[in-house]
C-alpha cells in the first residue's frame, strides 16, 4: 500500500508546526502566549492556503486505504474549522495572557482539538473517525474547564468530560455492533452492507440507533443537549466561542458524512431519527430560551436551535439536502463567532465580563456600535428576512419541501417564529430599557472589532453577494458525497 | 485436557474473587481481589490465543488501573459503612437499574440471532498475534496509530494545565536565562594570594 501524504499536507502542517511552537515558547519566558497565538494562527493560515491552492489529489480523494478522504467535502468543512479556530484563538489573546497561568498552553489545546476536527470530517472509516473524534473531545474537555480556579469553568469541564465520556461509549457501542453485523469499518462496506439486506436486522438497526445517538451528542440535537447550556456558561468565552463554531461544524460534517456514505441505503431507517431530533431542537432551543438571563446560556441554547435547522437539510437527504446544510455551517458559524466576540467585548469597569442580560440594558446608548453589531447578529440568527441568516433557512426548507417533507418545513418556520422572541428580547433589552447596570468598560481591541465589522457585514444584505461562491463550493462539496 | 482443566480454573477463580471484590469489606482487600480476578480473566484470553489482549489485561488493567484504585481507596477517607447505610432506601432504584440492564443483555443475545455476524473467521494460529497487530497497525492503521499518540499528547497537556501550579518558593529551571547567560559575566578570574581565599 501507498501512502500518499501530500494530500494529508495541512493536517501535517499543523502537527509538525505544533511541537515547534511549543519548544519554543518554552525558552521565551513572559513572551509565550504571544508566539504560541500567532504562530498557531500562522499554521491554521498555511494550512488553509494549502487546501485553496492544492485541488483533490489523483488517487480520487480516497487515502491511506479507505481511512481517510480528501474530497471537496473535507476541504469545505477543513476551511470553515480552520478559519473559525483561527478567529476564536486570536479572540482569546488578551483573555488569557493576563488572567491565567497558561496563556501559552490554550492555543496549543484549540490546534490539537482543529486536527481532530481535520480527521473527523475527512474520516472515511470508522476507526479514524472515532480517533479523531476522541482528540477533538480531549481537548475540548481541558478547555471548557481552563480557569480551574473558578467553580464555574471546573463544573462546566466536568460535566462536559462524564457526559462526553458516555457518549463516546454509546458511540463505541453501535459502531462495534455495525462493525460485527457488517464485517468492515469502511463507510463504503458499511453502505454495500446495509444495501444487501432485504430487510434491516434488529443488531444492524441496534448499531444505526446507538451511532445516531452518540452522533446527536456531539452536535448537541435534542435529547442528548443536556450538557450545551451548562458547559457553555461555564467555561470562559473563547472557549465557548470556540465550541459554538469549528466543533459544531466538524461534528455536523461527520454526522452529515456517516448518514450519506456509511448509512446511505438506510435513508429510511435514520431519516425518522433526524427528523425526531431536528424538531425537538427547533422548539427546545426556541422555548427554553426564553427564561435565560446569562447571554452564553442563550447563545447555547441559539446554537442547538439551529443545529435543528441544519438537521432539517440532512433529514431532506439528496444532493440538494446536504448542500444546504453545508450552506447553513458556514452562515451559523459566521453569525456564532461574531455574537460570541461581541460578548467577548463586554466588561464591566473592573475588567470583568459582563454575561447577564440584564446587566446590558441602555448598552445602545453606551456602546453604540457594539449594540448594533449584536442587534444585527441576533436579527441574523433569527433569520429575519433583509439579513443574509434568512437564506439559509430558506435553503434548508426549501431542500425539505422538494424532499417531500412538508410538515417538518412548516413546523420548522413555526419554530423560527418562536424562538425571534427571545432574540427580539436581547434587542429590547439594549434599546429600549433604561440603564440600570454599571456601565459597560471599554477594552481597546481592534483586530477583534474587525472581526466583528466582517462578521457583521457578511451577515448584512451584503451577504447576498456571497450566494453564487458559497452556493457553487457547497454544491460541489455535497456532491463529492454521491 | 490440560486445557480444559486450566479453563476451569481460571474461570472459577475470576467468578470466585470478583464475588470477593463485592463481598470484602475493606476496600484495599476489595482492590487486591480484583487485581486476582484480572490476572485470571488474563489466563482465559491466553486458553484462547489472544495472548495479545491477556498481555494488555495485565499492563493496563492490573498495571495501571487497579493500583490507581488501590492509591485512591487509600489516599480518600472513605466511611464506607456510611455509604453502605442508604441501601435499603435505593434499593427500587437499583433494582429498576439492574432490569434494564438484565433487559438490555437479553436483547444482546437474542440480536445475535437475528442477523448474520460477518467475520467469524477462525483465529489464524500460524503468526502470534501480536506481530498480527504490529504489522496492521504500523502499516494499513499508522494514521489512527499516530493521531492516538497526539491523543496522549493532549491528555499530557492537558494534566498540565489543570493541575500545575508555580509556587514561589521552588526552584525550577529556567531555560531562558540559561540559554541567554554570558560567558563575559559568568565567569571570573582571580589570582589569590597565598593563604587568603577568595571573595564571592
Amino acid at each position: 500500500m501507498t501512502y500518499n501524504f501530500a494530500a494529508i499536507l495541512p493536517e501535517l502542517i499543523l502537527i509538525f508546526g505544533e511541537p515547534v511552537l511549543m519548544l519554543t515558547a518554552s525558552t521565551m519566558g513572559s513572551r509565550a502566549t504571544k508566539i504560541t497565538t500567532w504562530g498557531t494562527v500562522a499554521l491554521l493560515v498555511a494550512a488553509s492556503a494549502v487546501l485553496l491552492l492544492t485541488g483533490e489529489p489523483s488517487t480520487g480523494g480516497v487515502l491511506f486505504g479507505g481511512l481517510l478522504v480528501a474530497d471537496s467535502f473535507a476541504t469545505f468543512g477543513k476551511l470553515l474549522i480552520f478559519g473559525s479556530a483561527a478567529v476564536t484563538i486570536i479572540a482569546a489573546h488578551r483573555w488569557f495572557g493576563h488572567k491565567d497561568e497558561h496563556g501559552p498552553e490554550y492555543p496549543v489545546l484549540v490546534l490539537l482539538a482543529t486536527v481532530g476536527m481535520a480527521v473527523m470530517v475527512s474520516s472515511t472509516s470508522l476507526v479514524t473517525l472515532y480517533v479523531g473524534l476522541e482528540l477533538n473531545s480531549l481537548a475540548a474537555y481541558v478547555l471548557a474547564s481552563y480557569r480551574r480556579t473558578d467553580a464555574r469553568s471546573a463544573e462546566a469541564g466536568l460535566k462536559y468530560f462524564v457526559l462526553g465520556g458516555l457518549a463516546s461509549g454509546i458511540l463505541l457501542y453501535g459502531m462495534s455492533l455495525l462493525y460485527g453485523f457488517t464485517g468492515t469499518t469502511q463507510f463504503t462496506g458499511i453502505a454495500a452492507a446495509f444495501g444487501r439486506a432485504e430487510t434491516m436486522s434488529l443488531g444492524l438497526l441496534f448499531g444505526l440507533v446507538f451511532t445516531f445517538a452518540g452522533l446527536a451528542f456531539k452536535v448537541s440535537a435534542v435529547p442528548f443537549h443536556m450538557w450545551t447550556p451548562d458547559v457553555y456558561e461555564g467555561a470562559p468565552t473563547p472557549v465557548t466561542a470556540f465550541f459554538a463554531s469549528a466543533p459544531k461544524v466538524a461534528a455536523m460534517l461527520l454526522t452529515v458524512r456517516v448518514a450519506i456514505e456509511a448509512l446511505g441505503p438506510a435513508i429510511d431507517a435514520w431519516r425518522q431519527i433526524v427528523v425526531f431530533a431536528a424538531l425537538a431542537s427547533i422548539l427546545l432551543g426556541a422555548v427554553a430560551a426564553w427564561g435565560q438571563t446569562n447571554l452564553k446560556r442563550l447563545l447555547a441554547y441559539s446554537s442547538i436551535n439551529n443545529v435543528g435547522f441544519a438537521l432539517i437539510g440532512l433529514a431532506a437527504g439528496g444532493a440538494a439536502g446536504v448542500s444546504s446544510v453545508l450552506f447553513y455551517m458556514a452562515v451559523y458559524v459566521v453569525m456564532t463567532v461574531g455574537a460570541f466576540l461581541v460578548v467577548l467585548q463586554l466588561v464591566d469597569d473592573k475588567g470583568e465580563p459582563v454575561e447577564e442580560i440584564e446587566r446590558i440594558s441602555g448598552l445602545s446608548r453606551r456602546r453604540p456600535g457594539l449594540a448594533a453589531a449584536l442587534a444585527v447578529f441576533m436579527f441574523s440568527l433569527a433569520g429575519i428576512p433583509p439579513l443574509f441568516g434568512f437564506w439559509p433557512k430558506l435553503l434548508v426548507f426549501n431542500a425539505a419541501v422538494d424532499a417531500g417533507l412538508i410538515w417538518l418545513a412548516v413546523v420548522g418556520i413555526l419554530g423560527t417564529v418562536v424562538g425571534a422572541f427571545y432574540y427580539l428580547k436581547i434587542i429590547k433589552v439594549m434599546y429600549f430599557d433604561d440603564e440600570h447596570g454599571e456601565p459597560v468598560g471599554t477594552v481597546r481591541a481592534p483586530l477583534e472589532m474587525a472581526f466583528i465589522l466582517i462578521a457583521a457585514l457578511f451577515v448584512s444584505p451584503l451577504g447576498y453577494l456571497l450566494i453564487g461562491p458559497i452556493g457553487e463550493a457547497a454544491n460541489t462539496a455535497a456532491a463529492a458525497l454521491f | 485436557m490440560i486445557a480444559t482443566i486450566a479453563f476451569y480454573l481460571f474461570a472459577s477463580l475470576t467468578v470466585l474473587s470478583a464475588l470477593l471484590v463485592i463481598f470484602a469489606r475493606n476496600p484495599v482487600h476489595s482492590v487486591l481481589w480484583l487485581i486476582v480476578a484480572f490476572f485470571n480473566a488474563a489466563g482465559l484470553m491466553l486458553l484462547l490465543g489472544a495472548e495479545f489482549i491477556a498481555i494488555l489485561l495485565i499492563l493496563v488493567y492490573v498495571g495501571a488501573v487497579a493500583v490507581l484504585f488501590l492509591f485512591i481507596v487509600m489516599m480518600l477517607d472513605i466511611d464506607f459503612a456510611k455509604l453502605r447505610s442508604g441501601f435499603t432506601a435505593n434499593l427500587p432504584f437499583g433494582l429498576l437499574i439492574a432490569l434494564v440492564l438484565l433487559a438490555e443483555i437479553v436483547i444482546a443475545v437474542t440480536a445475535s440471532r437475528s442477523g448474520p455476524i460477518i467475520g467469524d473467521k477462525p483465529v489464524d494460529t500460524a503468526q502470534p498475534n501480536i506481530i498480527a497487530f504490529g504489522d496492521l497497525l504500523f502499516s494499513r492503521y499508522l494514521v489512527p496509530f499516530e493521531l492516538s499518540g497526539l491523543i496522549l499528547l493532549v491528555a499530557m497537556i492537558g494534566a498540565i494545565v489543570l493541575t500545575h501550579r508555580s509556587r514561589g518558593d521552588a526552584r525550577g529551571q529556567n531555560i531562558h536565562r540559561q540559554v541567554n547567560r554570558d560567558p563575559e559575566e559568568a565567569i571570573r578570574l582571580t589570582q589569590p594570594e597565598s593563604g587568603k581565599g577568595v571573595e564571592l
